[in-house]
């Protein structure tokens, strides 16, 4: 208790920016990822081979290999000078938005095709099908998955401790320049996290409840 | 032109992962022979019958035939691995061979273990090394977890800067300039808790390479922690880089200990004041940091 206590003014902040890094690339993934799944699902070849590509790309690159590369090769490019807040949610948005696509697609491809092609003889374009029809009902049957990987994000973002951002994932290593027992404040920053994938559990099954598709 | 920069950033960026601290690291000041004051390392006498009853962990060295020393990698002139021969060297690598010449240790019995700064106390807890020395400070938190022989080295905080950089000449100038450090790392907590600049300017990375790349590219003004380490990075790149010279804090470095084991810590304090005592110390300063031309204090052992 006294680990919590004495470094209060470390793990106080340093979870807060877990969660602001967290809900920015959360929010970022689930738009850009539906975007690219939408992409994969066109019926323009380019379109569908751009998302094909990304989602191989970028789900085959280590997150920190992302990571060094916003951090240290893109300030080279001297495009836009981004910070290292930015520059983790630019990463771990990148990096989450692959793994939301897939599932987003996933939960396309349980959408009878009956009713894109019922849309289609009312008349709807390409661009209503989806957003009316098929993407309300992939959504609600693919929210487990898409919380498994928005866990995984929330535990991700540890890595951008090694990246400037004091956040959850740099703890460990400033209690132990303090010199106060960095096993036990280990203990508590999984406590910590154990608490946010809670919550995130709890969303998951409430909106379960909500959403469940009678088929 | 921004393609290959682009090009030149990946890679660095890939060797940086795979490597593992590996990156950037040049020959050791004491490697070259850079000038008039090139002097060879002292040989230690490996003593012979030494008995320490009651001590565990030299109960346990003298089982095994081996000592494991845990040990910094990627600190110039202190404590680095040669990339090519796999060696180590610098001034606390000596340290650490002369202790153990003086524990009876053979060379080729020293097992050295790169242990990082987070992962010191866990390491000498468990048993995975006898001792360590890498630029370890002593302070009263730490002894609660372990114990220090020494100070053997007596460093204290200063500032790496761009050679042509004369806006900032010690800490009361660093507001406004981006300073970095390693992340958590007692100097940059230092810099945050006495405010010497604003929050947003200040940059953490995993290792003290990383700050000077970042450094180069004027992306941070200064990279702040003890001279020591510092020196040794303004000895590889004299052209572009300098240190102040206006250390602002004592950090006594000290070899860390099992925390119950007073009488291997008695041992090696003796064996420390008789190397400051018979110029074995003066020695391996001047064949390892003392390159980089910077004299520096003997310190005074603190038994306790």
């Amino acid at each position: 208790m006294d680990v919590l206590l004495d470094n209060l003014d470390l793990f106080g902040p340093f979870f807060l920016r877990t969660i602001e890094l967290f809900l920015i690339a959360a929010v970022g993934s689930l738009v850009f990822g539906t975007i690219l799944a939408m992409l994969r699902v066109s019926p323009v070849p380019v379109f569908r081979a751009v998302g094909t590509v990304y989602v191989t790309v970028v789900r085959n690159t280590p997150l920190t290999l992302v990571f060094a590369f916003f951090v240290f090769a893109y300030p080279l490019l001297e495009i836009v000078k981004i910070d290292y807040f930015t520059a983790a949610v630019v990463s771990l948005t990148v990096y989450t938005s692959a793994f939301i696509c897939e599932v987003v697609r996933s939960g396309i491809n349980t959408v009878p095709v009956g009713q894109a092609e019922a849309g289609r003889a009312l008349g709807l374009t390409f661009g209503q099908i989806l957003g009316e029809v098929v993407l309300p009902q992939a959504l609600r049957s693919v929210v487990p998955p898409l919380i498994s990987t928005l866990i995984a994000l929330l535990k991700n973002s540890t890595i951008a401790g090694g990246f400037s951002v004091a956040e959850a994932g740099a703890i460990r290593q400033y209690i132990s320049e303090r010199g106060d027992n960095q096993l036990v404040a280990l203990l508590w920053v999984a406590l910590g996290f154990i608490i946010l994938v809670a919550v995130l559990s709890f969303v998951q099954r409430s909106l379960e409840k909500r959403w469940s598709v009678a088929r | 032109m921004r393609i290959r920069t682009l090009a030149v950033g990946l890679l660095a960026g890939g060797l940086l992962l795979t490597a593992c601290g590996k990156e950037g690291t040049p020959a050791a000041p004491g490697g070259d022979a850079s000038g008039a004051n090139t002097a060879a390392l002292p040989t230690y006498t490996v003593a012979q019958n030494v008995d320490l009853a009651g001590s565990p962990v030299f109960t346990k060295i003298k089982g095994a035939g081996t000592v494991t020393v845990g040990v910094k990698d990627d600190q110039p002139g202190l404590g680095q691995k040669d990339p090519t021969t796999g060696k180590f060297e610098g001034f606390d690598i000596e340290i650490a061979r002369m202790v153990a010449a003086g524990l009876g240790i053979a060379p080729d019995k020293i097992k050295f273990t790169t242990v990082d700064s987070a992962a010191r106390e866990q390491a000498i807890a468990n048993g995975q090394v006898d001792y360590y020395v890498g630029t370890y400070t002593i302070t009263d938190k730490r002894k609660a977890q372990v114990s220090f022989a020494g100070p053997y080295f007596q460093a204290g905080q200063d500032l790496l800067v761009r050679k042509d950089d004369t806006s900032i000449t010690g800490p009361e100038t660093l507001k406004g300039k981006k300073v970095c450090s390693v992340t958590g790392s007692t100097p940059i907590q230092r810099v945050r808790d006495q405010g010497l600049t604003e929050p947003s300017n200040i940059v953490e990375f995993q290792k003290y390479s990383q700050c000077v790349d970042k450094l180069l590219t004027k992306e941070v003004d200064a990279l702040t922690t003890d001279d020591a380490i510092l020196k040794g990075y303004a000895a590889q790149d004299k052209d572009n880089l300098k240190v102040v010279g206006k250390p602002f804090s004592q950090e006594p470095y000290g070899i860390g200990l099992n925390k119950d084991d007073k009488v291997l810590r008695t041992k090696i304090d003796d064996l420390l004041q008789a190397s400051l005592d018979d110029g074995t110390w003066q020695k391996i300063y001047d064949a390892t940091l003392g390159q980089s031309g910077a004299t520096a204090t003997k310190p005074t052992i603190q038994r306790y």
